[in-house]
């Protein structure tokens, strides 16, 4: 069936901010399927609440509402455009819970709008577990034992008649929220009331246990016609019991005969016919029991998922841009395969090489949380590897996920490891069980031991047995001819050893290694990603590298004339690194294809739309290491390299592939490294007539004493060469700087310690500023809500600065002119300012595009990484047109999103270390309306009415009096702790006095857990935090109760109230505003 | 491991390891796409005469069983890998897979690199190749290559066809009866058939069509097989004499052969069909099958009688013809495999077909 013409204009619901569970696959979804609903000619409109998005840019839809993704907002949305569907299958678990709500609560019907891609009950059936189980059952397959509850009494019964260990998952969550393992009674009630408490309607599945079962993955696409093709298996080297995303998985499958997976495909079949997927792709995951090989189905997702964009990436198959043409009544047979021209997409693709993905886990953020794995997910990226065997994929996977491991290495000496913890991180799955495979085989453990204790399949096992092997011959034999022999080092590039890893087994250094391997010509070879296995000549350049014999990249004159650029992505996401780098990354290709320039991409996340083989001229799927792009490099010979654009990890590249001859461009290496240098840096803003917070750098613990005493506590301690704010802390005494130099000594491995004097009180504000080398222009001046100390990742920001002064203003501007220009800033730059009075302190400058650039530019509707490449590339200031932000109209918020919630037992308090995975955008003509809807874009929509809790600690007292005043004046009732009452009554506020939580039956937390607060203002003192308060503030948080943890975000919170109550708010595109603008 | 090579007849060649020392295999030399499912490849009759290289890197994970075996021994003249696994995994294994083919006598080779392998087939085409692990020097290989028999013009089929008929076991219950004429068909076929109370007879190859009128039976059914078509006369002959007296079901060289019989040609393809993932277009159901291949040789859509055959199936990669029907008579046939082993099962619907069309084919009129 051909493309539906009753059909005009479509809007696709995006997924929101990044959060663990939902992270920029479904930018990269988005962005695919609105290319193509836009190519056939649709209308395409958009929603999304996260602005460090490339779907969200205004070129990519027709319209583009950066709002809540609630039904309130969609409402006014579909109002307004009176689309003719909705499109709900790209915006992740997001997409389908609002589509359910829209449909449920009529909203669908009253504008006459269709639901494409996936219907109600198609949605329902997958996503409602009961519909799910008889679904499964009336097609004659499997599932765990398993029954539902909706109370505590329930549960208790249900738990009793199948027995531990269970399962328990709460319906209608995101990545698994509200799941666990259970396996004594005395563990199940608290188990089985977080989950009923973070479901959506109140119930939970307890199932049977089968953990230490093989889980596997199929992806399936089916159209209108009723054909189904498999796009991909995947097998996951971690057993069941830990989540999907949080296991290292493998694809293709590895350890199923053909038998065993075509039944899989058969039951995928029946599934998703039963189901009812008409049209898209699906995910449905499957456990197998390793000693009998029955076969359970675990879950199915009407959507296109994490590893529906792994698939794609795995094996060059564009699902969602398909899934997308199917949902408008195209076939299968219809759609041209892109990668080989002439084979239509109604195939499976056939892949000749292994691919393996690893999570990235960010545990070191919360310390008090352990590094435990389970039924709920807890990573924040991922990386993808490629190689023509599982040892060569498995090893460039650890080396692409950027913590220090250079392959599956001996960080650890397996020596010095007991049986006994490694029998313990065997058994626990948890962040480094991978290493632990390999030191309890170098302990001398038996595979079996091994399978017995982690239920990790053999065949895993086994191969890292001959990495283990491998190893011991190669120092044998290193040791036996003093040199490396040819034959071993091949060997060893064949499995996966990187230069590094390779010196460390023979004590040498990676130059000596990397040197003599290019005198013995051991070279690595780049091959294709062709969804065929060469079937069929394929004309999609999607490079891996490997150590075989042809290589099939670089070489041609594809280039004649053309200018050759590469870009440096970000490697795996993770906090303070993530979406808003690979925007710039992303931005930079298209900016450069635009000017003529031939783009070359290097990644690693198989998340991105950077890692889309539509993005770039040429894609090279490699770990970011100093090696590995070097292969590149002396393959693709480009005439420049960027390495501004992918946050800190290509910048720690650039001065080692700079002396490796690579042609960095952009801001200079020494102009980067002046600005990471402390000292460097203090004598160069000094010169510039400029103020820093009082600082040092330290080296030795007695230095860092000295430094903490000339400046006077509190001071800000923190390790250099780290992003994201990670182990910075405020430090209030000498006890507490001692605890932090031990910390730091791990994170910033042999780098100085940084010590700043803290500025209290201080307004934090932000720059993006682009400079040709000799002009610059300020793009984006963003004015924190919160005050300096809390990380920036984290803070709110407001877009133009809505307290300061113009002379301010002013001189910030002028500061960034003249540090851009001092630094010979070639691109982008970030600076963050301090504001205290009328000083104006630099408190870092980075050379490199920042997390905000994707704000700024949805903000000012200035395309900064655009721009910025261009620069880089030969452009100047002045070829540009330039819009000031001074004049623009609509006031934008840039609010943070946290991943609380994951990690049960951490503080909710924000601090100089950065903790937010993602970030929304509230847009409107006021301040307090632009923050309230900032406020609901994070899922933590301010109330109108109710109860407040207030308890703020005493340096905030003097400000607390008026802002209660406010709240009760709208007709909020107070609720404080004595020492907050008190305050207010001394200023004639009412409030009434609220039992501790340990205290009485009416208390706090009890009010909080029967929703029985609206708002929680609670503002921590100082250092210590009261052990009641971060429950409450848990509770709050887990209940999806917004929390306000500082003083000014209080008063921003009043200001949105204030804001919604005065009128009720519309919604305008980014192309409306930036009609209005011009 | 010893030190292999690949020679191929355009003097191109590959290095590797092998475990074993048998002297040498030689062979067609093609790629099979298919993830999983090699030991339903290596035991495959369709493959005799031909060395298989596996595009898929890494083999041998799952070991072997005495279930997954579509013939009685191991067809392939030779196996070319990335990697074989040397540990295996899997319930139902009871071997390795090295240790199978050791067992087995058949000359394997790992090491090489597969990908440049196939691509130089995919532009060359299928070629004549020897594998050898004591000889290593071209100028006696290519020497040797000229004495490597060429498949065209081959037939094979005399090799791998059961020399005495038989009644395929467990099948005697059968309330249909079919005659199937074996010319080195997969187990599967079989399988399949005797699970749709089919009492499935096997007929050599050479059979006569009075023998296999003897029987009386409600079908008949010829096999996939290896080598030409073109040089099946006696095949073929025997089929002419059964079209229009009862339903026929022919698959891959059956299909070929039931082309002859009908007027057609065949020709070789560059380098054939073989995985597990070829799209064909049913255009009589209007649905798209995903398939299993295993094919060098194709009919030519031109040369088929158009006033009495349809072409029913359509390879929607190439576009070459994957399934044909005559217009008056109740026969029809697939070049692909519908009874899977290894591959998705798609298109089993087919065999449904075949037993309905029987079932409706009461006495014959002819």
């Amino acid at each position: 069936m051909p493309r539906r013409n009753d059909i005009k204009k479509i809007l696709i619901i995006g997924s929101g901010p990044i959060v663990i569970g939902q992270a920029c696959e479904f930018d990269y979804s988005g962005t695919q399927a609105c290319k193509a609903l836009k190519e056939e000619g649709y209308q395409v409109v958009l929603v999304n609440s996260n602005p460090a998005t490339i779907m969200t840019d205004p070129e990519i839809c027709d319209a583009t509402y950066i709002e809540p993704l609630n039904t309130e907002f969609l409402d006014k949305i579909l109002a307004k455009e009176r689309p003719d569907a909705v499109l709900p299958t790209l915006g992740g678990q997001t997409g389908l819970n609002l589509a359910m709500k829209l449909y449920e609560q009529g909203i669908l019907k009253k504008y006459n709008v269709e639901l494409i891609g996936a219907g109600y009950e198609v949605i329902k059936k997958a996503e409602d577990r009961e519909c799910f189980k008889n679904a499964v059952l009336k097609v004659g397959l499997d599932v765990p034992r398993s029954a539902f509850a909706h109370n505590m009494a329930e549960a208790k019964e249900v738990a009793n008649k199948i027995g531990f260990p269970l399962i328990i998952r709460s319906s209608y969550t995101l990545g698994g929220t509200g799941g666990a393992i259970v396996h004594q009674a005395q563990d199940f009630e608290r188990a089985a009331f977080l989950g009923l408490e973070s479901s959506m309607v109140k119930e939970i599945l307890i199932e049977e246990s089968i953990a230490g079962w093989k889980e596997y993955e199929l992806e399936v696409m089916r159209d209108c016609k009723d054909n189904v093709v498999i796009i991909c298996s995947i097998e996951n080297l971690d057993p069941m019991g830990v989540h999907t995303g949080d296991s290292i998985t493998v694809a293709p499958a590895q350890t199923l005969t053909d038998k065993e997976y075509q039944l899989m495909r058969d039951q995928t079949l029946a599934l998703i016919r039963e189901i009812g997927v008409e049209t898209g792709g699906c995910n449905v995951q499957f456990a197998v029991n390793p000693y009998d090989g029955r076969m359970v189905v675990i879950e199915v997702n009407p959507r296109v998922s994490r590893s529906s964009a792994l698939a794609s990436k795995a094996t060059g198959f564009p699902i969602a841009k398909f899934a997308a043409k199917l949902a408008v009544g195209y076939s299968l047979d219809e759609i041209q395969n892109d990668i080989t021209r002439e084979t239509p997409a109604s195939f499976e693709p056939t892949i000749d090489y292994c691919v393996t993905k690893i999570p990235r886990f960010t545990f070191e953020k919360f310390p008090e949380a352990g590094d435990l794995l389970g039924v709920s997910m807890k990573s924040v990226g991922e990386t993808m590897a490629i190689g023509r065997t599982f040892k060569e994929s498995l090893q460039k996977g650890l080396r692409g996920l950027e913590i220090g491991h250079c392959g599956i290495d001996n960080k650890l000496d397996y020596r010095a490891i007991s049986d006994e913890k490694i029998e313990q991180r065997l058994k626990d799955p948890n962040a480094s069980r991978i290493f632990y495979v390999k030191y309890a085989l170098q302990k001398g453990f038996s595979p079996e031991r091994i399978h017995d204790i982690s239920k990790i399949d053999p065949w895993f096992i086994a191969n890292i047995q001959e990495l283990v092997v491998f190893e011991r011959t190669l120092a044998e034999d290193f040791s036996t001819h003093k040199t490396l022999r040819a034959d071993i080092l091949k060997e060893a590039k064949q499995l996966g050893f990187s230069d590094l890893q390779i010196a460390q087994l023979i004590q040498s250094d990676e130059m000596s290694v990397r040197k003599l391997r290019q005198e013995l010509g051991i070279l690595p070879v780049f091959k294709l990603v062709d969804t065929c296995a060469a079937e069929f000549e394929a004309y999609t350049p999607y490079y891996y590298s490997t150590y075989e014999d042809e290589n099939e990249a670089g070489g041609k004159a594809e280039c004649a004339g053309k200018k050759k650029i590469m870009i440096l992505g970000g490697g795996p996401n993770r906090i303070g690194q993530g979406i808003e780098f690979d925007y710039c990354c992303c931005h930079a290709s298209f900016a450069l294809k635009e000017m003529g320039c031939e783009t070359i991409m290097v990644n690693s996340n198989p998340e991105t739309v950077s890692t889309d083989y539509d993005t770039s001229d040429r894609l090279y799927f490699e770990p970011l290491t100093f090696e590995d792009v070097m292969n590149i490099v002396e393959i693709e010979k480009p005439d420049g390299i960027i390495v501004q654009f992918g946050g800190q990890t290509p910048l720690n590249l650039a001065r080692k592939l700079q002396e490796a001859g690579a042609p960095i461009i952009g801001t200079s290496v020494a102009s980067i490294d002046l600005a990471e240098d402390r000292k460097k840096f203090s004598q160069f803003i000094a010169k510039l007539g400029l103020v820093q917070p009082s600082n040092g750098s330290a080296v030795s613990t007695v230095e860092a004493i000295a430094i903490a005493n000339r400046i006077g506590y509190p001071v800000l301690a923190r390790p250099s060469y780290v992003l994201g704010g990670r182990a910075m802390k405020i430090v209030y005494d000498e006890k507490a700087l001692l605890a932090f130099i031990e910390e730091a000594k791990e994170v910033s491995q042999g780098h100085p310690v940084l010590i700043d004097e803290f500025l209290e009180d201080a307004i934090e504000v932000d720059v993006d500023g682009l400079c040709d080398g000799q002009k610059t222009f300020v793009a984006g001046m963003m004015e924190h809500i919160e005050n300096a100390g809390i990380h920036s990742g984290d803070s709110a920001c407001v877009l133009p600065p809505h307290t300061l002064s113009s002379r301010i203003i002013a001189n910030i501007k002028k500061h960034t002119c003249d540090i851009a220009q001092g630094l010979g800033v070639v691109g982008l730059l970030n600076i963050q300012f301090a504001v205290k009075g009328e000083t104006i302190y630099v408190l870092e400058v980075n050379p490199r595009a920042s997390r905000t650039v994707p704000f700024v530019s949805k903000a000012t509707g200035v395309p900064l990484a655009k721009i910025a490449s261009q620069i880089m590339a030969g452009k100047k200031i002045c070829d540009f047109h330039f819009i000031e932000p001074e004049t623009l109209e609509h006031i934008s918020v840039k609010e943070s999103v946290l991943p609380f919630s994951r990690f049960s037992g951490v503080d909710i308090v924000l601090g100089p270390e950065m903790k937010s995975t993602g970030e929304v955008m509230g847009i409107d003509m006021t301040f307090g309306a632009a923050f309230a809807k900032s406020q609901a874009c994070a899922n933590q929509a301010l109330p109108q009415k109710g109860k407040v809790f207030l308890s703020v600690n005493d340096k905030d007292k003097r400000q607390i009096a008026f802002l209660a005043k406010k709240l009760t004046d709208m007709g909020f009732s107070l609720l404080c702790t004595k020492g907050t009452a008190r305050t207010l009554k001394a200023n004639g506020v009412k409030a009434d006095i609220v039992d501790k939580v340990d205290e009485g039956k009416n208390n706090l937390l009890n009010l909080i857990k029967d929703h029985g607060i609206q708002l929680v203002i609670n503002t921590p003192s100082g250092q210590k935090s009261q052990l009641d308060m971060r429950t409450i503030r848990a509770a709050a948080n887990l209940r999806g109760i917004p929390c306000i943890t500082t003083i000014q975000g209080a008063w921003a919170a009043v200001n949105g109230i204030e804001a919604s109550r005065e009128k009720e708010f519309g919604v305008q595109s980014l192309q409306e505003y930036a009609k209005n603008r011009k | 491991m010893g030190k292999a090579i690949l020679y191929l007849e355009d003097g191109t060649f590959f290095q590797g390891r092998s475990p074993f020392t048998f002297h040498e295999t030689s062979g067609e030399i093609v790629f099979n796409t298919s993830m999983t499912g090699y030991q339903e490849v290596l035991t495959d009759p369709s493959y005799a005469g031909q060395i298989v290289v596996m595009t898929y890197p890494l083999i041998g994970n799952y070991g072997v069983n005495a279930d997954d075996v579509e013939s009685s021994k191991i067809h392939v003249a030779g196996f070319v890998v990335k990697e074989f696994a040397k540990t295996y995994s899997n319930f139902r294994a009871t071997k390795s897979l090295l240790a199978y083919l050791e067992e087995n006598r058949i000359l394997a080779m790992e090491g090489v690199d597969t990908r440049a392998l196939t691509r130089h087939l995919r532009i060359r085409g299928a070629m004549r190749g020897i594998i050898s692990t004591q000889d290593f020097d071209v100028r006696f290989l290519a020497e040797k290559m000229k004495k490597v028999p060429s498949m065209e013009g081959s037939d094979l089929v005399r090799d791998v066809s059961v020399q005495q008929k038989y009644v395929w076991e467990g099948s005697q219950g059968g309330s249909l009866k079919v005659a199937v004429i074996d010319c080195g068909v997969k187990y599967n076929i079989l399988r399949i058939l005797a699970g749709l109370d089919c009492q499935v007879h096997v007929f050599p190859a050479k059979a006569t069509a009075q023998e296999i009128e003897a029987i009386k039976p409600d079908g008949l059914f010829i096999s996939n097989g290896p080598g030409d078509p073109a040089v099946l006369d006696y095949v073929v002959n025997t089929v002419k004499y059964f079209i229009g007296r009862l339903p026929i079901f022919g698959i891959c060289l059956g299909h070929q052969i039931l082309g002859i019989a009908l007027g057609g040609r065949t020709y070789k393809l560059k380098f054939g069909h073989r995985g597990a993932n070829q799209p064909v277009n049913d255009s009589q159901e209007k649905k798209i099958a995903i398939t299993s291949q295993n094919h060098g040789f194709c009919v030519d859509i031109n040369s088929l009688p158009k006033e009495d055959v349809e072409i029913t199936h359509m390879n929607l990669n190439d576009k070459t013809v994957e399934g044909l029907c005559h217009k008056k008579y109740p026969l029809f046939c697939v070049q692909y495999h519908p009874e899977a082993s290894p591959g998705p099962h798609d298109a089993t619907y087919l065999f449904k077909k075949f037993v309905v069309m029987m079932k409706e084919h009461h006495a014959p009129t002819k």
